[in-house]
């Protein structure tokens, strides 16, 4: 048990944890909306507020010029999730709009980046996760956002399931559809930026969506499969983080094979109990 | 086209609903002409004509699920704002009904006491939603999962969502399209004690079938215009066909825009 007496590891789960427990909140809203891949589409155009963040850093003369990494992100991440919401809206092709963002963002960061002197080694701890190297501030920055996440996305669970499931019935009612629209986007934005951390902006998608996959061989409420995607999304990533601690193995990855396989192993098992009892 | 009353007139008191002279465009396509249609309290309108007539696409205007490029539209005298389509429960049609996440129909039927300024499900929605499942005899299903119900219980399940709100004006698109008649006899009966308790209906068929007789007036639509306000056509599918003379259309199409403004009143 010393190993928890560690302060890193303590961070580490810590953030493992919070992120966990909110990716998959946002991801039940984007499986409902058919848009599992946003979170590929936005994680490729925080990558580029990453390198522009980076840039400002470095030309302010930051000391630490990653300071501003984060905060790039977070800002190029919500634009590019307003901008794809914007285009669903209008009833435009948004997997095009997506595949260009994918392209677009990637490219940026790696252009940027050299612009600012960093090399693409420096891009990495971002496509795939840098868990090992969080501070406490960053843990801090991650709990405030995650609870954000957690306290929108569960207060207002009611309205954005109306608006994601049947968005004229909604608009019917008199919700204001446009503007929970724009809620999704911005979490899912945020939520990517604080997951980009653990899993990196490759992975990130699979955090948020995995939980949810499970979750539907397992419950049929839409209110069930959301907080069943909590739990499972925290015992990944804390199962994940843990291995790591003993094992010379890298922890975003390993989440999401952890995730994949459990995936497999629900279609197996649910698929089989399914067999052995008459359709209803 | 001279209607009687302006577009920009205001609206009629005394009127659950009323659209004049509405136009509506989707991608760039001009889909409804100026169409008009009125319902008194109490009053069931159906909106008829064939595929592609605009028919849905009229009553989603009215509902405010798409936005019309011209006219006027309001609800119990009030210009139809978010806050006003509190008196509206909308029956879609039935394929606008699923989401990649399964939802149980308690759920479903639940998301309609949301609204203007309603974020959150008020005090007493479980009972609500309860009395609501049980008036199309579906109470039993509160814990089903909606994609796997068959297609008539899918739509009493939408018919729920709708009357949870008590609505005061029910907006019905296709409800007997692709249902079996136990829930058409359902469904029908559903309606009567609606009609009974004041509240307006407007319905969009494309066969009058089990609800002959609750339908009031019809409104008939063909490429997107007005072509037939009165007793409803018996044999739609010659009605429908373009170009067909109706034995009953107006010779003056402005005629056909007064029938429509609600100046005949209820019958």
């Amino acid at each position: 048990m010393s190993i928890l007496a560690e302060p890193l590891v303590q961070r580490m789960l810590l953030v493992g944890l919070l992120v966990g427990m909110a990716a998959p909140i946002v991801g039940t809203y984007l499986v409902q909306r058919r848009m599992a891949l946003l979170g590929d589409g936005v994680g490729h155009v925080a990558l580029a507020g990453v390198a522009a963040g980076w840039l400002a850093g470095s030309a302010a003369g930051f000391a630490q010029r990653d300071v501003l990494a984060v905060p790039g992100a977070v800002i190029f991440a919500i634009a590019g999730a307003v901008v794809i919401e914007r285009m669903r809206a209008k009833g435009e092709a948004a997997d095009v709009v997506m595949a260009i963002l994918f392209y677009g963002g990637i490219a940026t960061g790696v252009l940027l980046i050299g612009m600012a002197g960093g090399s693409n080694a420096n891009l990495l701890g971002y496509l795939f996760g840098s868990i090992s190297t969080v501070t406490w501030i960053d843990v801090w920055i991650t709990a405030g956002l995650a609870l954000a996440i957690v306290g929108i996305g569960l207060g207002l669970k009611s309205a954005l399931f109306a608006v994601t499931h049947d968005q004229e019935f909604a608009r019917s009612t008199g919700l204001p559809v446009g503007a929970l629209n724009l809620v999704v986007a911005v979490l899912a934005a945020v939520t990517i930026t604080v997951a980009m951390r653990v899993v990196g902006v490759l992975l990130v998608s699979a955090l948020m969506i995995l939980p949810v996959a499970i979750a539907q061989h397992l419950t049929r409420s839409f209110s069930r499969t959301m907080y069943l995607a909590m739990g499972i999304g925290t015992v990944l990533t804390l199962a994940g983080v843990s291995i790591t601690l003993t094992q010379n193995l890298q922890p975003g990855a390993l989440i999401v094979v952890l995730g994949v396989v459990a995936y497999v192993a629900t279609t197996a098992v649910t698929g089989l109990l399914r067999r052995g009892r008459p359709a209803s | 086209m001279t209607a009687v009353s302006p577009a920009d007139a205001a609206p009629a008191p005394g009127l659950a609903v009323e659209a004049r002279d509405v136009r509506v465009s989707l991608q760039g396509t001009e889909i409804l002409h100026g169409v008009s249609l009125s319902a008194a309290p109490g009053e069931v309108v159906a909106i008829m004509g064939g595929n592609g007539s605009g028919k849905s696409t009229f009553v989603r205007a009215i509902v405010g699920a798409i936005p019309h490029d011209q006219g006027m539209i309001s609800i119990f005298g009030k210009d139809a704002t978010p806050d006003a389509r509190r008196l509206i429960g909308y029956v879609p049609q039935r394929v606008s009904a699923a989401g990649g996440v399964t939802a149980t129909a308690h759920e479903v039927v639940a998301s309609g006491m949301l609204g203007y300024r309603t974020l959150r499900p008020p005090r007493g929605t479980a009972e609500r939603v309860k009395e609501a499942l049980d008036s199309l005899s579906v109470g039993d299903l509160a814990r089903r999962d909606v994609s796997r119900l068959s297609g008539g219980q899918q739509q009493r399940i939408l018919i729920a969502r709708a009357l949870v709100r008590k609505p005061e004006l029910l907006i019905l698109d296709e409800p007997m399209a692709g249902v079996d008649l136990q829930s058409q006899v359902a469904l029908a009966h559903a309606l009567g004690h609606l009609k009974e308790d004041g509240v307006s209906i407007v319905i969009v068929l494309h066969e009058l079938g089990a609800l002959t007789r609750l339908i009031d007036r019809a409104v008939v639509l063909e490429h997107g215009c007005v072509t037939h306000v009165g007793e409803p056509p018996h044999d739609l599918g010659v009605h429908a066909l373009p170009g067909h003379d109706h034995e009953h259309a107006h010779e003056d199409p402005a005629q056909s825009t007064r029938g429509t403004l609600g100046l005949e009143g209820p019958r």
